[in-house]
């Protein structure tokens, strides 16, 4: 059998690996035509090359898998004509090739509205990785955009725009409302609002009449005369089906585009088929890769003399949309006499969810879901498997993930269930593959391909693998290291409920060894954090980390630096000079932090408890910069200085820097406080951050600098100062408890089952009543808070420890070296 | 300082016992070189290595964290946490590393001598 195939996108892709799988029992040549330069690549997922994915990783499958399949690819190289009497095709370098059977995966173009001025620089069409190509290089010059069209594409678009650093850019929709297909009013209006807070601005019911513009385009017209100012343009009003080819050689097609196909994807003409956005079935052109990849199989599968159908597919999708979960599945809005909705808004968070039941209450129809759409994959289940409801429906939107039943939701699907609609996988299918020992999600991945197209299914893929691993009497244990068989929570736990204090005791009851470098700060922190003793006492000091053993940090070298805590930011002159003062005897080299405080660099070991007794006869204390623990709360100069300030911001970083100073943790912990929205103290930037509004502080939690940044996100709004202080406890101690080792609170939240919904209902709900335990865990904390500088200075037993030789006291390390660099002291090169 | 010679090289005094924090370590003096002495408590074990480590040459193992892997006593250096064996000295986590010098100590009542006869003459750092 010889297949030809007209188009490499998605779905003639699909097509490819569908006939490749069959071929082994019938022999099979293969020849596909692209008229893109590239092979098939993963357009879903297109905007991700906007933050860094190459055109490689988008790929679906590398050249060399063409060659060792034995599939001649022609890439760059369109069919130009189709002679359905002699059955072959000719291309655009002239290649004619015959064949058994055609297949047409020609795809869909943008859909152009045809308004004045659409040829000029500055407006793009977004389909193809050139596209972006010729946008990336083109947004240079540009400084305010407009995407004409707010459906799917539209926003995909905006968010490219937002990527390519223009902020100032408006999302222009001919109806009422965003993405009309997919949601309603309400739920439009909710995501506008939602995007809007992220910097995009919205306009609908506006009519572009003409672009604006010489040569290239200055701004767009609309049918109520009013004017847009725009230097870049992206046009996503809609797709049209390639159907071109199929016209000019007499298959029928529909009144307004696209090539009519029977249920088997036959054309007109039988040894024709069409897939993908080109296909008009029933009437209808899908716009979505899963329909695509249906027909894909049904086609194949026809022609291989096997009986499928394709019998209409359900439009659902799921989609993050500049960061708002956008869901739509069923049907989002039935005729109101056929059905019976409820709906459930909460317009402070920003969530809308609707569904859809049968009159009679027994099914679920289809919904719509915005700002949360955790429950998508649940839910889209239940009506593509017809479920019975439970007797109260809203359960279903108000039963939050994360909560004890979790997972039952994938434990109650049949097998037959459909997971992954992308490649057609179901449950029955992911749990054999768990049975079969894949029991990593990467695994499951590899060998199912479930999860591996749009990624929609991913939690409950992972849900799934949990639950057949559970059904098997297994359980995924994160344990310390070989001394200790418990996760840190555990530990915590354990180590709270015998009291126990120092590390030698919980070895002695629940380890085994000597311990390591692993599981002895884990220990350190966990008793730390649970009494806040001296931290070098009851013999804890030798299982310290390093830093913490001689509470600063080591340098290249081997000397040490001094952090002196400035809460808030704020110091008098008088303690300027005393820094000065110090840094000069001590011969210290002296730097401004990125924390808003002075680092004094290159102590010998032995100096150490010298420096630090002057800082606190002036009226210094740690600043705990060794420790897993609160560093600095960085404040902006707020009300009493700013003429925007809301709040004296100052003021209440001071009192939070106190409060949690020397607090230990899991990792560090960092805050800031801002006095209004410019934000100038970076407080979302932070594990906990505030900023002041015009009702009180906007709490926001779980960011990130560093490495991997991440922002941080809105716990509570306009609360008072107390209540924002009550937040904050619990909010720490909750992270304290249960975060693994050296995780950030960011990382944390990301592997928190539930996430921010979850998060702010322990903290603010307190949904586990916990809420007291943990505001009482911190205030011991904070009762029991002492300067740990201030005690080793004061006890000469500890004073000892803080010399390089132990039979040579006085003597300093004569190895360390020092070189001058803008008139200050640097650290020797290291070799 | 005082010293006593053997047959098998020279057990110099170091310390007291009670100066070396239990399950930690101290670095000591001999002439100009600098030993690292552990204390294993829950074992009464006491191990003495080179101080510099050859990762990227700091003066530093002394201040490092003990423990044990599979029962085999180890130090983790403070900088890049890179563990050696205390035993020999090899290097656990980069089999490209050198290895530490050890030398053998022993307890006398409540006084810790060092024996010094292999100690090489160390490069300048
Ligand atoms: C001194 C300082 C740089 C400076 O000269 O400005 C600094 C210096 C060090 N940072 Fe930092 N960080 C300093 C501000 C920051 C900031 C900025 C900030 O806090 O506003 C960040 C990014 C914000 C954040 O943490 O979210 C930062 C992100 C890191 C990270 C990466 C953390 C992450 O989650 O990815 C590390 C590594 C770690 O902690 O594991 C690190 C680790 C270190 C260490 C402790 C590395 C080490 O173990 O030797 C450096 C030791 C300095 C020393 O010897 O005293 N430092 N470090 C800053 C001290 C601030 C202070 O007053 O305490
Ligand atoms: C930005 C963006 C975001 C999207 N997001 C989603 C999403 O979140 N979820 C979802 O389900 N869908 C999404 N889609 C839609 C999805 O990409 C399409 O449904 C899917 O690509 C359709 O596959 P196809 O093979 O039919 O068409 P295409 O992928 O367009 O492939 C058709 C190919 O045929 C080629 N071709 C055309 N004519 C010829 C010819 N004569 N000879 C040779 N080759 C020819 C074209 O150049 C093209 O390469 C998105 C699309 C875009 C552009
Ligand atoms: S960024 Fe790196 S080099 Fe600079 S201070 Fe932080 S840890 Fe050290
Ligand atoms: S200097 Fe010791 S591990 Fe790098």
């Amino acid at each position: 059998m010889k297949v030809v195939v007209i188009g490499n996108g998605m779905v003639g892709y699909k097509c490819c690996e569908k006939l490749i799988a069959r071929s082994a029992s019938s022999p099979l040549e293969l020849v596909v035509f692209g008229e893109e330069p590239r092979p098939a690549y993963d357009r879903v997922h297109l905007t991700s090359w906007f933050d860094g994915k190459t055109a490689n990783d988008l790929l679906l499958a590398p050249l060399s898998w063409y060659t060792d399949n034995g599939i001649r690819l022609h890439l760059g190289d369109p069919v130009m004509q189709i002679d359905r009497t002699h059955k072959t095709v000719t291309s655009y370098k002239g290649i004619t090739e015959q064949y058994d059977y055609l297949v047409i995966a020609t795809g869909s173009a943008a859909f152009v509205p045809p308004v004045p001025g659409m040829d000029k620089k500055g407006v793009f069409i977004y389909r193809t990785i050139e596209d972006l190509e010729m946008m990336k290089a083109y947004a240079p010059q540009a400084s305010c955009g407009a995407v004409i069209g707010g459906g799917l594409l539209g926003l995909e678009a905006a968010k490219a725009l937002l990527d390519l650093g223009i902020s100032n850019t408006h999302v222009i929709e001919f109806s009422p409302r965003l993405m009309p297909r997919q949601i309603d009013e309400q739920g439009s209006a909710i995501l506008q609002h939602k995007l809007h807070q992220l910097g995009l601005k919205i306009l609908t019911g506006k009519n572009t009449r003409e672009v604006m513009g010489d040569e290239a385009v200055t701004g767009l017209q609309f049918a109520d005369d009013t004017i847009l100012p725009a230097d870049i343009v992206v046009v996503s009003a809609g797709i049209k089906p390639r159907d071109e080819l199929a016209r000019a050689c007499g298959l029928a097609t529909g009144p307004r585009g696209g090539i009519i196909v029977n249920e088997q994807l036959q054309t007109s003409d039988p040894y024709i088929y069409a897939v993908g956005e080109c296909a008009l079935h029933n009437n209808m052109i899908y716009g979505l890769v899963a329909p695509g990849y249906e027909m894909a199989e049904v086609a194949v599968s026809h022609m291989c003399s096997d009986h499928k159908a394709f019998t209409g597919f359900d439009m659902s999708t799921k989609l993050k949309l500049i960061g708002v979960d956008v869901a739509s599945f069923g049907d989002p809005f039935p005729a109101p006499d056929t059905c019976h909705s409820i709906v459930f808004e909460d317009k402070y968070k920003g969530t809308y969810k609707r569904i859809n039941i049968t009159p009679d209450g027994q099914f679920l129809l289809g919904g719509i879901l915005i700002g949360d759409a955790a429950a998508y994959n649940l839910l889209l289940q239940t009506a593509r498997n017809k479920m019975v409801l439970p007797a109260n429906p809203e359960e279903l939107l108000l039963g939050s993930r994360g909560t004890a039943d979790n997972g039952a939701g994938v434990t109650a699907l049949p097998d037959e269930a459909m997971i992954c609609s992308c490649e057609n996988v179901s449950k029955g299918a992911i749990c054999q593959a768990v049975t079969d020992g894949h029991e990593t999600l990467d695994d499951v991945k590899k060998c199912t391909k479930a999860g591996t197209c749009c990624g929609g299914c991913t939690p409950m893929v992972k849900d799934l693998i949990t639950a057949s691993m559970k059904a098997q009497g297994k359980y995924i244990r994160n344990v310390v290291c070989e001394h200790f068989a418990y996760s840190r929570q555990e530990m915590l736990d354990l180590i709270k409920l015998k009291s126990l204090r120092s590390f030698d005791e919980v070895l002695d009851h629940y380890g085994s060894g000597e311990g390591c470098e692993v599981c002895k700060p884990v220990v350190a922190s966990i008793l730390a954090s649970l009494w806040n003793d001296m931290i070098l006492d009851k013999g804890n000091d030798t299982a310290q980390d390093s830093n913490d053993r001689y509470l600063a940090n080591i340098q290249k070298g081997g000397t040490y630096s001094v952090v002196p805590r400035i809460p808030g930011g704020e110091i008098t002159p008088e303690k300027l000079i005393v820094i000065g003062e110090i840094a000069t005897k001590y011969n210290l080299y002296t730097k401004i932090t990125g924390g808003q405080r002075i680092d004094l660099f290159g102590a010998h070991l032995s100096d150490l408890p010298d420096i630090w007794e002057e800082l606190i006869a002036a009226g210094f204390e740690s600043g705990h910069a060794y420790g897993k623990a609160l560093r600095t709360v960085k404040s902006c100069v707020g009300s009493t200085w700013c003429r925007f300030g809301l709040h004296d911001s100052v003021s209440f970083a001071i009192q939070i820097e106190e409060r949690y100073r020397g607090l230990r943790a899991p990792h560090k912990i960092k805050s800031a406080v801002s006095g209004c929205i410019r934000e100038c103290a970076e407080a979302q930037s932070k594990d906990f951050g505030i900023i002041a509004t015009e009702k009180g502080w906007n709490l926001y939690v779980c960011g990130n600098g560093g490495s991997k940044p991440q922002h941080a996100q809105l716990l509570a709004a306009d609360l008072d100062s107390d209540t924002c202080i009550r937040y904050i406890d619990r909010f720490l101690m909750f992270y304290i408890k249960t975060a693994d080792p050296l995780t950030r609170t960011a990382t944390w939240l990301n592997k928190l089952d539930g996430g921010m919904d979850y998060l702010r209902n322990v903290v603010v709900n307190d949904s586990l009543g916990i809420a007291e335990q943990l505001e009482a865990a911190m205030q011991l904390l904070v009762d029991n808070y002492k300067c740990e500088w201030r005690e080793v200075v004061e006890n000469p037993e500890l004073r000892k420890r803080f010399s390089h030789f132990v039979n040579a006291p006085a003597d300093k390390d004569p190895t360390v070296k020092f070189e001058t660099m803008r008139a200050q002291k640097k650290a020797a090169e290291w070799k | 300082m005082s010293t006593t010679h053997t047959t098998t090289g020279t057990w110099f005094f170091a310390c007291k016992t009670t100066d070396v924090p239990t399950n930690g370590g101290v670095c000591v003096k001999y002439n100009d070189e600098q030993i690292a002495l552990f204390f294993f408590a829950r074992r009464n074990e006491w191990y003495a290595t080179q101080n510099l480590c050859p990762h990227r040459r700091q003066m530093a193992l002394s201040r490092g964290m003990t423990g044990t892997v599979q029962d085999e006593p180890k130090v983790a250096c403070p900088f890049h946490k890179k563990t050696f064996s205390l035993k020999d000295g090899r290097c656990l986590s980069d089999e490209h590393e050198c290895s530490l010098t050890t030398y053998p100590v022993k307890i006398v009542d409540d006084r810790v001598y060092i024996n010094v006869a292999e100690i090489p003459v160390m490069a300048e750092v």
